[in-house]
């Protein structure tokens, strides 16, 4: 069966994000009240798998993140 | 004579400088195609660049590549296995060095002289300096930013420096947690190093400092 799979890798809470400090900060010299903006990572692809949601924290974990300073979500939806 | 394998991957750009800093300190050297097989050799050096374009994470494509398989063996067997810049991310990617190269705390690529000092002399790559000896060398990367749950555990061998040797935060150019540059794996015979000792290897470009870490290579494989 095929799907189709979203993907989110965030750096952990805690760790420094200096892509999304220099957006936040440009956002702000713009006038936002732009605050703790943080840049994760967005993965969507289609998969073909009997387990997919098996295989997507598998992908997660081997390639997509670093698990020692990610996390990650994910959705899997059938390909109508 | 001893063989050392340069691993080449797409997006390589430091293979040529180290493969003549290896020769320069007494050893053979050959650049090889990261499709190609590491058997014959005697130790391999992952040097610096931009393998796969620093897409994903700095060298966590090239992490994943079959060739990672025999360097994993090099290391197991405790043969030397070293990884200059791009080289380190792929090393703590592939699991053969512990922590994590993050993006430069400063938002940007550096690319100037460091000082460092010599934490840890008793490596087979840093046999040849004196312990706390303070050294100069490049760096150029815009993922440096070591990071590790538990720096204690770690075994350290460059940190971050001034002149003098000491380890302020002043003198730490990229973030890493207590200024660390470069780390062993246990044994010592696998070392990750953001600085780049082959363009510290000859006195016409500013500094001979990094050609230690290719004579105490050489020397140790040798034996």
């Amino acid at each position: 069966m095929k799907w189709k799979v979203k993907v989110i890798v965030r750096l952990k809470e805690g760790l420094n994000d200096p892509e999304g400090r220099v957006i936040g900060k440009a956002l702000r010299n713009l006038g936002y009240a732009v605050e703790n903006l943080r840049v994760p990572k967005y993965f969507e692809f289609e998969l073909e798998s009997e387990n997919p949601e098996e295989e997507v924290e598998e992908m997660c974990r081997k390639l997509l993140a670093n698990p020692l300073i990610h996390s990650w979500e994910y959705r899997v939806e059938p390909v109508s | 004579m001893v063989r050392f394998a340069v691993v080449v991957f797409p997006g390589t750009n430091c293979d040529f400088e180290t493969e003549r800093a290896i020769r320069k300190a007494g050893a053979e050297a050959e650049r090889v195609w990261y499709k190609r097989s590491l058997k014959d050799f005697d130790g391999v050096v992952l040097p610096g660049g931009f393998s796969y374009a620093d897409y994903l994470r700095a060298g966590a494509i090239a992490a994943r590549q079959e060739i990672m398989g025999e360097v994993k063996e090099f290391a197991r067997e405790g043969r030397p296995v070293l990884g200059i810049c791009n080289g380190f991310q792929i090393l703590t990617e592939a699991g053969l060095l512990p922590g994590a190269l993050r993006p430069n705390k400063i938002s940007r690529f550096l690319c100037r002289w460091v000082h460092l000092r010599v934490a840890d002399n008793e490596t087979p790559f840093t046999s040849l300096y004196e312990p706390g000896e303070v050294i100069r060398m490049p760096i150029a990367h815009a993922e440096g930013n070591y990071y590790v749950d538990n720096p204690s555990k770690v075994r350290i061998v460059f940190q971050y420096s001034d002149e003098e040797g000491n380890v302020t935060e002043a003198a730490n150019p990229n973030g890493s947690v207590l200024n660390i540059a470069a780390v062993a794996n246990g044994r010592g015979n696998v070392l990750g190093t953001m600085p780049h000792p082959e363009r510290a290897s000859d006195s016409f470009l500013g500094s001979e400092d990094g050609l230690k870490v290719f004579k105490s290579m050489v020397e140790w494989a040798r034996r």
